[in-house]
């Protein structure tokens, strides 16, 4: 897989999100419990809006000195024993694993969940090499199980139902049980214990890099990244270049935003470490390690206007909190990143022709930015974008262009603004029934197609303002 | 107190009662209104759909229109908070960037005007009826004005305010959003429009007509039976 999902148009994707009322079901009742649980967190902290400020402050801090960071990881990282590779492209990233995949000759790989490889689209090309891949979590265990791509970038199986589960499970499983989620969690368990424990490679996404000591930190919920990177002997971390903190402290401030943003929980289950590789004379860790740094575009954002949408944590508070969301689903954005995030990262990754709709997909209601824990402002960077649309790229419809040129005319110029505010009325009289127009001309149809459109109720303000200006004279 | 109305382009054109309610308001509250003649659109319309240059044009024409008002106070949350906007888009025209400063800092919403500059939470209004009120979007997330609205509503005689299921939710207006994804559009908005019939209100009540006139809209299309009043006609109901 690569950032895009597929070929099939804006529209029809919107409209598949639409009519499938199992996942539009599933993805509301989800989107409510995260949110209510991110608005109780938020409240029972207290001062949610000081670590949000925090948060944001860590994350300008970091990318302002990006390069500062990187080379102390690096460092840091070699110091303990481990392989640094940085990759400018996904497939220098993909070439670098399966070449250790290769050299190891290894049969299977089991993988703890990571939004970069499948934005780089690692598991492909590691099948390439003959590599079995295994998800070990359970929503991608799913979704492999059922060659379906993420909704969602927390909950990547948000989409799915617990009969779809089940269903998938007996298929591809042979399962037998019931549908409740602890019978299938342990069925899921039982199944991935005899992958954990044949696997030769284990790969890792990050969610923060601690540049002082070269951890990579992993926050699940399942603990199966803890089995990912303590039974096989090799294990791999890969990472966005942006995935980066000082310090333990600042890791600590953000995992705090994180998880609370995320699904409302105080702290995650589980934190995982991996301080590089076993060394002489320690008693754990894998035999090697390797840190992967994924740029695929990351570095053209860097020192633009959408420098702050590399703060993202990638906690998903923005799409719990999105009603465009809720009511297409993830698909829909045809990108692993979907939601206000991805409306924003994915044309900045993979540029504007495949993705020019995301942008617009959008009341710019601004729910996003509100809930973001590192106040990323994303409604206006995805006005950014549309001026980047039309004004660069010129990819915009002519009939809006024209309209746009009309509509400036018309607000800079007093005279034809009143004008226009005399004659809506009577131009709008012959579609007009009981001050309401059910049936409106041109530009008016799209919107009378859903809801009735409100008539001028007389004359307008302005020339009701004037004649009691004349009136209070004269009387 | 001397203040300048600011009708909003849509309730100057299509609903002139929200801008006569609101200069009467202001008038009972005290304040000496005028209405500058040259006033136009906030831009938001281009704005929000990439067209900088043009919302500009619109933009630099609001600024030359209330130059010299000393308050602008308009009847709608969205179109005063993209007033508030301005000096950002301008803060790299140095013949615009102070006039913006300027111009954004004495723009206020109505609600917010009566409470925050007034001082002013019952303004003596009578309205008999079960009302729920939607708080827009623009409104509490941009300008940040949530309780203000909520504050005049309690203490207006004879309204019983419940609570809108959601009430935080997008109606699914977004201006052209709502004919460039009119499929999104609707479905957002007939969600809202249940929620609304869910509370069983007689009347539902914001402060923002876009939002309004697209809720109401679509409640009518429905068949529904809720009347869709801005809050200046509560508030300017004795
Ligand atoms: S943009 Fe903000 S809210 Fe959305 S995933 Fe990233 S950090 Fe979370």
């Amino acid at each position: 897989m690569s950032i895009k999902l597929g070929e099939v148009p804006y529209k029809d994707r919107v409209q598949t999100g639409i009519e499938d009322d199992f996942m539009r079901q599933a993805v509301s009742s989800a989107q409510g419990r995260f949110r209510n649980g991110r608005l109780t967190q938020a409240a029972e902290l207290g001062n949610w809006e000081d670590w949000r400020e925090l948060g944001s402050e860590i994350r300008t801090h970091t990318l302002q000195n990006l390069d500062y960071y990187l080379q102390q990881l690096s460092d840091n990282v070699a110091r303990r024993g481990g392989h640094v590779f940085f990759a400018e492209t996904a497939e220098e990233a993909n070439q670098y694993v399966k070449n250790i995949i290769k050299k190891k000759q290894a049969k299977k790989v089991v993988k703890a969940k990571s939004m970069v490889t499948e934005e780089i689209g690692l598991n492909k090309a590691l099948e390439e090499v003959g590599a079995e891949v295994v998800e070990s979590d359970l929503g991608e265990w799913i979704l492999q199980l059922d060659e379906d791509p993420p909704s969602h970038i927390v909950t990547p199986a948000l989409h799915k139902n617990r009969q779809q589960i089940r269903e998938t499970f007996a298929k591809k499983k042979g399962y037998t049980g019931s549908d409740t989620p602890e019978e299938m969690a342990a069925f899921a368990r039982e199944q991935l214990r005899q992958d954990f424990l044949a696997a030769d490679v284990g790969v890792t996404g990050c969610n923060f890099a601690i540049a002082e000591s070269g951890a990579v930190t992993l926050v699940t919920n399942e603990g199966n990244a803890e089995m990912v990177t303590s039974l096989p002997d090799t294990v791999i971390s890969v990472m966005g270049m942006e995935r980066i903190v000082p310090t333990w402290e600042e890791m600590e401030v953000l995992v705090g935003l994180l998880t609370r943003a995320a699904v409302g929980q105080k702290l995650t289950s589980y934190i995982t470490a991996i301080t590089g590789a076993r060394l002489e004379g320690e008693i754990d860790g894998p035999e090697e390690f390797h840190l992967v740094v994924v740029d695929n575009g990351r570095s053209k954002i860097l020192g633009t206007e959408f420098q702050s949408a590399l703060h993202c944590i990638r906690c998903a508070a923005c799409i719990n909190a999105c009603p465009v969301y809720r009511h297409i689903g993830g698909h829909a954005y045809n990108s692993i990143y979907p939601g206000p995030i991805g409306a924003v990262i994915t044309p900045l990754l993979e540029g504007y022709d495949d993705h020019k709709e995301l942008p617009y997909a959008s009341t710019l209601c601004a729910a996003c930015t509100e809930a973001c824990p590192v106040k990323i402002p994303l409604h206006e960077h995805l006005i950014r974008h549309r001026q980047i649309i039309v004004e660069q790229e010129k990819k915009a419809p002519t009939a809006e262009k024209l309209m746009m040129k009309g509509f400036a005319k018309w607000s800079s110029s007093p005279g034809i603004y009143n004008l226009s505010a005399k004659m809506a009325k009577p131009a709008l009289g012959p579609w007009t029934k009981d001050g309401m127009i059910e049936n409106g001309p041109g530009p008016l149809k799209d919107w009378t197609d859903a809801r009735d459109f409100y008539a001028p109720q007389g004359q307008s303000f302005r020339a009701w303002f004037k004649q009691r200006q004349k009136d209070g004279e004269t009387s | 107190m001397k203040v300048s109305l600011f009708s909003t382009c849509l309730s100057d054109i299509l609903f002139a009662d929200v801008a006569k309610n609101t200069l009467e308001i202001l008038e009972r509250v005290g304040c000496e209104v005028d209405y500058p003649m040259e006033q136009t659109c906030c831009g938001q319309p281009a704005y929000n759909s990439g067209y900088l240059q043009e919302a500009k044009q619109s933009m630099k024409q609001m600024m030359k229109a209330f130059k010299h008002s000393e308050y602008v106070v308009g009847p709608s949350g969205s179109c005063v908070g993209m007033l508030k906007e301005y000096p950002k888009i301008f803060a790299d025209d140095p013949e615009w960037a102070e006039e913006a400063k300027r111009f954004a800092a004495k723009c206020y919403e109505i609600t917010e005007f009566l409470v925050d500059v007034m001082g002013v939470t019952d303004v003596g209004s009578t309205f008999k009826g079960k009302v729920t009120f939607h708080s827009s979007c623009h409104m509490k997330r941009i300008l940040g004005v949530k309780e203000q609205p909520k504050m005049l509503l309690r203490n207006v005689k004879g309204v019983e305010l419940v609570d809108l299921p959601m009430e935080e939710d997008c109606c699914g207006f977004g201006g052209t959003f709502s004919v460039k994804n009119p499929v999104i559009s609707q479905e957002m908005v007939s969600e809202k429009s249940r929620h609304v019939a869910e509370t069983e209100a007689e009347y539902l009540v914001g402060a923002d007509m876009g939002c309004l006139m697209n809720i109401g809209g679509r409640m009518r299309r429905e068949g529904k039976n809720v009347k869709v009043v801005h809050i200046t006609e509560i508030l300017n109901t004795h």
